[in-house]
C-alpha cells in the first residue's frame, strides 16, 4: 500500500489455470513474461468448479492428506523457484477441501527443490461442512435441506482474507472456496489499498478477475470455429495476464510467442460467460455492473476493459451444499454400415424393455443426435433414420439411489454383445457416485473468514 | 422479401454458453456494429423460446448490451437439473450456443459485406 499522492504503479496478474484439469505447462510462459516486465506481479490458479469441492471431500475421506487439487505439485513445480525469487505472489483456490494439506505439499515441494521456505497463508471460513454449522444451514436451506448426509458445504467467500494475507507478507495464499474473481480482487486490494466500499474500483478489478478466471477462455481457448473463427497455435495457447491500474480498469494480454489470440471478440465472449443480468453480477465483494462496459483493442493481442461500475456488496453469501444422491451409470455400443441407426434403435428398445419401470432412461444416438435433446426426449423412437450416418454409437444413461440397481444398465448394454441386434461392438461403460447440490444464502455476518500461517514445523515433518 | 437473403446467425454473430445449476446463459455478439439491429430484431426472446421449446425453459430473458453489440440470453430450468442431475452427455449444456447460432436470419442485402466466413456451409440437419 502507498500513502503518498502518486497513484500506485499498475500491477500485473497472470492466470495459469482456469479449471481443475487445465494444462499443467501453462504457468511457465506467464511467469517468464511477469519476470521480464518487472512490475509488481501476482499469479493465480483457478481450479474449483461447482462440484469440485464435493469430489475433493470424497477424496479426503479416503485419504486424510488428499482433498486438494490433485495436480497441485505439477502446476507449481515449474514456476515456484522463479515466483519466490522475483516476488511473484501466488493466490489460488487449489486448497479445495484441504487447504492445510495443500500448504504442506507446497512446503515439501519448495524443500525438495532446495528453495527457501515460502510464507504460506491458508484462508479459512468457507468450509461449513462441520456439525457446528448444521443448524445455520438447516435454517438457510429450509425445505431444501437434503435428507442424505452432506458431503460438502462451502460459502463463496470474498477477497478480504486474501488481501490481508498478502499485506501480512504471504508469498502464497492457499484458499478453498472463494469466489473466482476474488482471487484477483484480493491482490488488487493488497496492492492498491483501496477502501472496501470503493465500489467502482472493486467492480472493475472483479471483472478483471472474471476475464482471467477461466484461463485461455479469454485468449483464444474455447473460441475456434474453422472458417469462421481462426485461432493460431491452439497447441500452445498463451494464458492471460491483466494489467490493472489504480482506476481498477484493466488491459488483457498474453506472453509473447505463445499461441491463441486476444481480440475484442474473445474478451466479449468471456465477459458475458456465466453472467446473468449484466447490471448485477453478484460476488461476495461487490455487485459488478457491466451494462455500460466497453472493450477496445489497444494493440495486437491486447484489449482494454473500461466502464464497469459497482454497487454495494450483497448482504448474504452463496453457499453450495452437496450430498451423495445415488449412482449414475452410462454405457455405449457402436453400430456401423447398412441400417446402423435402425439396429442401434432396436438395441435401445431392447434395453428399455428389459429395464422398464425402474428409472427414467435416456437414449442417444451419437452421430445423429446426442446432446441437444432433453432427458425425457423420445425422438429416437419416431425419428426417420433413413438418412442417418452409417456409423453411430448408442449411448444410454440413468441414475438410481441403489448402486447395484444402477449397475443393471451397463450389464444390459454389455449383454447386447450376444443378445442384441447384429454387428454391435465396442461396449464401454462408466459408473460414478452422483452428487446432488442445493444452494442457499447465508448472511455475511454469520460467516467468519480469515487466514492462518501454515506451520513451518508441521511442513517439515 | 426480395431484398434480403437467409443466412445462419453464425455469419452475423458469435457466442458462448455458460451454466449455473439448471440455468443456461448464451451470449450472442455481433461481428460488426451494422449487424446489431438485425440481430436484435430477430433473435428475440420469443424466437429463442421457440427454438428451445422441446427443453421447456420456464423463462427466457434477453439482456441487451448495445455498446458491446452483444446480448445475453438466460434460459431458466433448461438443463434437466444441470451438471448434478442431468443424464445428458453434455450436462452443462455447453453445446447449446450453436443451436442459437444456426438460427436462420433474414438479412437485408446491403449488409452482406459484413458477414463472416463462407456461405456454403452445410444447412442445419434435423431429424425430428
Amino acid at each position: 500500500m502507498q500513502t503518498d499522492k502518486t497513484p500506485p504503479a499498475a500491477m500485473l496478474i497472470g492466470c495459469a489455470a482456469g479449471f481443475s484439469g487445465d494444462r499443467v505447462d501453462a504457468a511457465a510462459p506467464v511467469v517468464q513474461a511477469l519476470v521480464a516486465l518487472q512490475q509488481p506481479a501476482f499469479l493465480i490458479f483457478e481450479t474449483l468448479a461447482e462440484r469440485t469441492l464435493a469430489l475433493a471431500q470424497l477424496a479426503r475421506r479416503d485419504d486424510p492428506e488428499a482433498g486438494y487439487e490433485p495436480l497441485l505439485v505439477e502446476l507449481l513445480r515449474p514456476v515456484l523457484a522463479d515466483c519466490l525469487a522475483h516476488r511473484i505472489r501466488i493466490v489460488s483456490n487449489f486448497g479445495a477441501a484441504n487447504p492445510q494439506g495443500a500448504a504442506r505439499a507446497i512446503a515439501a515441494l519448495a524443500r525438495s527443490l532446495g528453495l527457501r521456505a515460502p510464507r504460506i497463508a491458508v484462508v479459512q471460513g468457507d468450509d461449513l461442512s462441520g456439525p457446528a454449522h448444521r443448524p445455520m444451514l438447516a435454517q438457510a436451506l429450509g425445505a431444501q435441506m437434503p435428507e442424505q448426509p452432506l458431503v460438502s458445504a462451502n460459502a463463496y467467500i470474498g477477497a478480504r482474507p486474501i488481501a490481508e494475507a498478502l499485506q501480512a507478507g504471504a508469498d502464497i495464499v492457499v484458499c478453498g472456496r472463494v469466489a473466482d474473481p476474488s482471487l484477483v480482487l484480493g491482490p488488487a486490494m493488497a496492492h492498491f489499498g483501496w477502501a472496501w466500499d470503493d465500489w467502482d474500483r472493486l467492480a472493475r478489478a472483479t471483472m478483471a478477475g472474471h476475464l482471467l478466471e477461466c484461463g485461455t477462455q479469454v485468449s483464444g481457448g474455447y473460441f475456434a470455429d474453422p472458417g469462421y473463427k481462426e485461432v493460431p497455435g491452439m497447441d500452445r495457447l498463451g494464458y492471460p495476464i491483466a494489467e490493472i491500474d489504480d482506476s481498477g480498469n484493466c488491459s488483457i494480454f498474453k506472453p509473447e510467442g505463445t499461441g491463441g489470440c486476444i481480440t475484442t471478440a474473445t474478451v466479449k465472449e468471456q465477459l458475458l460467460y456465466e453472467i446473468h443480468d449484466p447490471c448485477c453480477y453478484l460476488t461476495p465483494d461487490v455487485v459488478a455492473d457491466i451494462s455500460q462496459a466497453q472493450v477496445r483493442a489497444e494493440g495486437e493481442n491486447r484489449v482494454r476493459l473500461e466502464g464497469v461500475i459497482g454497487h454495494p456488496r450483497p448482504e448474504a453469501l452463496k453457499v453450495n451444499t452437496c450430498y451423495a444422491s445415488g449412482w449414475f451409470a452410462e454405457a455405449e455400443i457402436s453400430y456401423a454400415g447398412p441400417r446402423a441407426a435402425e439396429r442401434a434403435r432396436l438395441a435401445a428398445q431392447t434395453v428399455a424393455q428389459r429395464l422398464e419401470g425402474i428409472a427414467p432412461l435416456r437414449s442417444d444416438l451419437i452421430g445423429v443426435t446426442s446432446v441437444w435433446g432433453n432427458d425425457a426426449s423420445d425422438w429416437l423412437a419416431g425419428a426417420d433414420l433413413s438418412a442417418a450416418s452409417q456409423d453411430v454409437r448408442l449411448r444410454m444413461a440413468w441414475q438410481h439411489a441403489d448402486k447395484a440397481t444402477a449397475a443393471r444398465l451397463p450389464r444390459e448394454i454389455n449383454a447386447l454383445y450376444c443378445c442384441g441386434p447384429a454387428g454391435g461392438g465396442g461396449v464401454r461403460s462408466h459408473m460414478r457416485q452422483r452428487l446432488g447440490m442445493v444452494s442457499c444464502l447465508v448472511p455475511q455476518a454469520l460467516i467468519t473468514t480469515g487466514f492462518t500461517w501454515a506451520a513451518q514445523e508441521e511442513a517439515a515433518a | 422479401m426480395t431484398d434480403s437473403i437467409t443466412t445462419p446467425l453464425y455469419r452475423l454473430a458469435h457466442g458462448r454458453t455458460g451454466d449455473k445449476g439448471n440455468r443456461s446463459n448464451i451470449s450472442v455478439i455481433a461481428w460488426h456494429p451494422a449487424l446489431w439491429e438485425v440481430i436484435c430484431e430477430q433473435v428475440s426472446e420469443a424466437a429463442v423460446a421457440a427454438l428451445f421449446a422441446d427443453r421447456q425453459p420456464s423463462r427466457v430473458q434477453r439482456y441487451l448490451l448495445p455498446q458491446l453489440q452483444a446480448m445475453n440470453l438466460v434460459l431458466d430450468e433448461v438443463l434437466d437439473g444441470g451438471v448434478n442431475d442431468a443424464l445428458n452427455l453434455d450436462s452443462h449444456g455447453k453445446t447449446l450456443c450453436f443451436r442459437v447460432l444456426q438460427m436462420p436470419i433474414a438479412l437485408p442485402l446491403h449488409l452482406q459485406a459484413h458477414l463472416v466466413g463462407p456461405a456454403d456451409a452445410e444447412p442445419p440437419s434435423t431429424l425430428e
